[in-house]
């Protein structure tokens, strides 16, 4: 069912609802997944966003995205001056991904604390993405609802855990994939989900065993 | 309810005796999950921020290509010395079509209704139209769920992206939502909405997306004048009576199949049509070699810009 706020809407800074709105909310994505402050990125552009970002603004909007601007914010164009002062390096280049959607970028990231975060992700049109690719592992999802993502050991009973953990916070589990990279290797659980997820069960879950990591984005209005 | 065919919208328009936006509205209630007020205040929101768009446009502006800006300031100063060919008020549906698709290509705030690259469609026939009569914002958040509910309808039979069906998806649904919501402000039924969009939609049937250099700036601005004339017409041919002899569903089938069988060389990749034209090649040749120059510029200007903040 479509959201009549994504036709009459986004209100979002120009020119392009794929090539800028959707380039914000992957550097935005990004920043979320990382949970941190990022202070150095690569951004590897591949297919449209390559060829017309610029003229697009896809590589201010990418970098007013890491700084956690929101698509209708008003200093996307200035975003690179802002990325300077804030402390965030970046650097930009072409890259050709295949068979990825014309408005890809790759990217990887590091935060103030050091993590470091692999993405890939599309524009998909009307300002929606979708996350392609995460720390190696290939898995979708949009942003579109509340997402949890749980990196964990490739070994049984950890779905029952986390989904178990879920339902008794009374959140409903909209859709679920699993991935992984190798069998017996890490693994990745995308799920989504009607509710927002309280802290308390996302602090259980972290301490689950054999979870490794918990990464959450709360839904964005 | 889903938002998949207008016989379905009208159908229940008539059968439970209620306003095409309100069954819309209904609709958005159960698809989100919010009240009524909720809805409602969010569509207030969006056309606030269309009015905002329309304050905020500065005619000096330039875009990054230098292509676009200045010419709705351009078409403002020509109307206010009168005489103007359609009238003032077509003058005034011109120049807001113009400046707001120039605040989208410089970067500026808009609402995409439905996308970006058509934003100046809506607010074009709506502004103007607000400010000489004086609706209240009642009303003009009514003609905003009608529209969205035309566009919602597009979206799902069709398409509403250049990249899937050219430019009659993008300024042509733009148009049939601008008609819809015209002949929703008039007063005019269910049916009437039905066909100011069938006509409107009929009239931009296989328009092409041919950007110069891939920019949403030529010809995609003044695309944004034709949808909105377009719109005027389609629902002033409805309020009078005037009837699409294609059902609007059939409309919008026909332009999703015209879409999917527009050569890729049309859909948004500037490999055709106004893109190819010996200016728009040049155009794109001396964008690309200045691309590394401007590259140079943006790193000093940020230079400066850190020196000037601390």
């Amino acid at each position: 069912m479509i959201d009549i706020f994504d036709i009459m809407g986004p209100i979002m800074v120009g020119p392009s609802s794929s090539h800028t709105a959707g380039a914000v909310r992957i550097g935005r994505m990004a920043r979320t997944l990382l949970g941190d402050r990022p202070v150095k990125a690569s951004l590897h552009l591949h297919g449209s966003f390559a060829e017309t970002g610029v003229g697009h603004g896809t590589d201010k909007a990418l970098v007013a995205g890491l700084l956690g601007m929101a698509p209708d914010d008003l200093d996307i164009p200035n975003s690179f001056a802002l990325a300077a002062a804030r402390g965030l390096n970046f650097t930009f280049d072409e890259i050709d991904l295949r068979d990825a959607h014309p408005n890809s970028v790759l990217m990887e990231v590091t935060g103030a604390h050091g993590g470091v975060l692999r993405m890939q992700a599309c524009s998909t049109g009307g300002g929606r993405i979708l996350v392609n690719k995460l720390d190696g592992v290939e898995m979708s999802f949009t942003g579109d609802s509340t997402t949890l993502i749980v990196r964990n050991r490739d070994d049984r009973g950890h779905v029952a855990d986390v989904t178990y953990a879920l339902s008794q916070a009374k959140v409903n589990v909209a859709g679920m994939t699993l991935h992984r990279d190798a069998r017996g290797g890490s693994a990745l659980m995308v799920i989504e989900t009607d509710q927002p997820v309280p802290e308390p069960i996302l602090e259980l879950v972290r301490s689950l065993p054999g979870i490794l990591q918990v990464t959450y984005y709360e839904k964005e209005d | 309810m889903n938002l998949d065919a207008m016989q379905d919208i009208l159908a229940a328009s008539r059968r439970e005796g209620k306003p095409m936006w309100q069954i819309v509205l209904e609709t958005d209630m159960e698809n989100r999950g919010v009240t009524a007020r909720e809805s409602l205040e969010k569509m207030a929101k969006t056309w606030r921020a269309m009015v905002e768009a329309s304050d905020a446009y500065a005619g000096q502006r330039r875009s990054h290509s230098g292509l676009a800006g200045g010419q709705g300031e351009q078409m403002r100063e020509y109307a206010a010395r009168g005489g103007t060919i359609g009238g003032d008020f077509t003058a005034q549906v011109i120049a807001e079509a113009l400046a707001m698709g120039e605040s989208n290509a410089c970067m500026r705030r808009i609402v995409a209704a439905p996308t970006a690259g058509a934003c100046g469609v809506m607010p074009a026939v709506l502004i103007p139209l607000w400010r000489r009569e004086n609706i209240p914002e009642e009303r003009m958040v009514q003609a905003l769920l009608v529209a969205s509910g035309i566009g919602a309808v597009v979206a799902y039979r069709a398409c509403i992206a250049g990249a899937s069906g050219g430019c009659q998806a993008e300024v042509g649904t733009a148009s049939a939502m601008a008609a819809g919501a015209l002949v929703c402000l008039r007063g005019g039924s269910a049916e009437q909405v039905c066909h100011a969009v069938a006509m409107a939609l009929k009239n931009l049937l296989g328009l092409v997306c041919d950007p110069v250099a891939g920019l949403v700036e030529v010809p995609c601005i003044k695309r944004n004048v034709i949808g909105a004339m377009n719109a005027i017409a389609a629902a002033d041919m409805a309020l009078a009576g005037i009837e699409s002899r294609i059902p609007v569903d059939e409309v919008i089938d026909a332009m999703g199949d015209v879409g999917r069988r527009l050569p890729v060389e049309f859909r948004e990749t500037a490999l055709g049509g106004l893109a190819v034209t010996p200016t728009g090649k040049e155009v794109k040749e001396r964008l690309a070699a200045g691309r590394r120059k401007q590259r140079t510029l943006t790193i000093k200007d940020a230079k400066f810009h850190i020196k000037r903040e601390q």
